[in-house]
C-alpha cells in the first residue's frame, strides 16, 4: 500500500512562493488562474501487513508529527492499494 | 562554567560560535556532537547556525530528533540557558522550545547583509548588559528567517515582554523598510516563557569582534557570562 501525502501552507498563512508563481502565470497570459498555493508531496510505501485503518492512523501520525509544522502547515492524504 | 556548542551534520557556524566564547569571552567551551545525549555538564548551550541535516524537509525539522536535543529540552525545562542563532533558532522552534516558525523570506531570496536590531527587553540573561531601545548592528545570512506565529501567540509574546529584538533602522525605528525578511512585527528574536531560551536570526557570533565590522553582538555572550557567574542577570 502507498500513502500520498500533500502538505501545504495553512490558508491563513501567506504563501509568497505561490503568489510569485501566480504572478508569473498572469504575466504569461494564463488568465484562468486566480490563485496559486504551493506545497510538498510525499509518497510513503507502507508495510503490506498494515490494514487500511492501521495505515491511516500511521500516516496521520507521521504527517502530523514530522511531515508538517503545525504552526504553518496542514496536510491531506490518500491511501492507494 | 562551561559552554557547549551543538554540532549537527551541516552546522557551519559552530566554529565561529566556539571562537567567540573561547577567544573573546575567554570561557571554557566544548563541542557537543548531536548523536550523543550527553551535555557534558555544560552550563549553557549554544545552537549554532548552518544547515543542519541540509535543511531537508524543513529547516530544523530533522535536527530536533537528534539525541542531543532530547537532553537540551530537559536542560531548558530545568532553567538552563540555551541560545539558538539562525539555524539554531529554526531548530528551537521546530523542537517546540520556542513558539512560532521561521518561514521562507518574503522576497524569496537568501539574504546576507548587515542589519540593525533594536533591543526590546533588557530583562533576560541574554540582554542584561544591554539597555532597552539599544540598537545593535549584526549580520543576517538566511533564506528562512520570516518569523510567523498566530495572533494569540504574538499577543502572549508582547504581553510578557518576550520579544527580545526587532529589526529596526540604525536610529531604532521599527519600519517595514527595516524588515529584511517579512517577519511578523519585525521580530528578530524571542524568549521562551522562562526567559532562559533565546532564539534569534541575526548572528551575534559574526559580530563580536571589530575586525568583522561590528562587535555589537558580543553583548549577548557577555550577558550570558554575567548571568552564569552571578555578576548580573535577572
Amino acid at each position: 500500500m502507498k500513502a500520498h501525502v500533500y502538505v501545504t501552507l495553512k490558508s491563513t498563512v501567506l504563501d509568497p512562493q505561490g503568489q510569485t508563481i501566480g504572478n508569473a502565470l498572469r504575466k504569461n497570459q494564463y488568465h484562468g488562474v486566480t490563485d496559486v498555493r504551493q506545497g510538498k508531496y510525499f509518497v510513503l510505501t507502507l508495510q503490506d501487513s498494515l490494514d487500511a485503518a492501521d495505515a491511516a492512523a500511521e500516516v496521520e501520525r507521521i504527517a502530523r508529527d514530522i511531515l508538517t509544522n503545525p504552526v504553518i502547515e496542514e496536510f491531506t492524504y490518500r491511501l492507494e492499494d | 562554567m562551561k559552554f557547549g556548542v551543538l554540532v549537527f551534520p551541516g552546522s557551519n557556524c559552530d566554529h565561529d560560535t566556539f571562537n567567540v566564547v573561547a577567544e573573546i569571552a575567554h570561557q571554557p567551551v566544548t563541542f557537543l556532537w548531536h548523536d550523543s545525549p550527553s551535555l557534558e555538564n555544560c552550563d549553557a548551550i549554544l545552537v549554532p547556525g548552518g544547515f543542519a541535516y541540509g535543511d531537508y524537509l524543513r529547516t530544523g525539522a530533522l535536527a530536533r530528533f537528534s539525541p542531543v536535543m532530547q537532553s537540551v529540552r530537559k536542560f531548558a525545562d530545568d532553567g538552563g540557558l540555551v541560545l539558538g542563532i539562525c539555524n539554531g533558532f529554526q531548530i528551537l522552534c521546530e523542537a517546540g522550545l520556542l513558539p512560532g516558525a521561521l518561514m521562507r523570506n518574503a522576497g524569496l531570496k537568501y539574504i546576507c547583509k548587515q542589519v540593525h536590531i533594536r533591543t526590546e527587553t533588557a530583562d533576560s540573561p541574554f540582554t542584561s548588559t544591554l539597555r532597552k531601545g539599544q540598537v545593535l548592528q549584526v549580520p543576517i545570512g538566511h533564506m528562512d528567517g520570516n518569523y510567523f506565529c498566530d495572533q494569540s501567540t504574538l499577543d502572549t509574546l508582547q504581553r510578557n515582554d518576550r520579544v527580545a529584538f526587532r529589526y529596526s533602522t540604525p536610529t531604532g525605528e521599527i519600519t517595514p523598510e527595516a524588515n529584511p525578511n517579512g517577519s511578523l512585527s519585525n521580530i528578530a528574536g524571542i524568549l521562551n516563557e522562562g526567559r532562559n531560551v533565546l532564539g534569534m536570526m541575526p548572528h551575534p557570533d559574526r559580530s563580536s569582534e571589530r575586525i568583522l565590522g561590528s562587535a555589537d553582538g558580543f553583548a549577548i555572550f557577555a550577558s550570558m557570562v554575567a548571568a552564569l557567574t552571578g555578576a548580573a542577570g535577572r
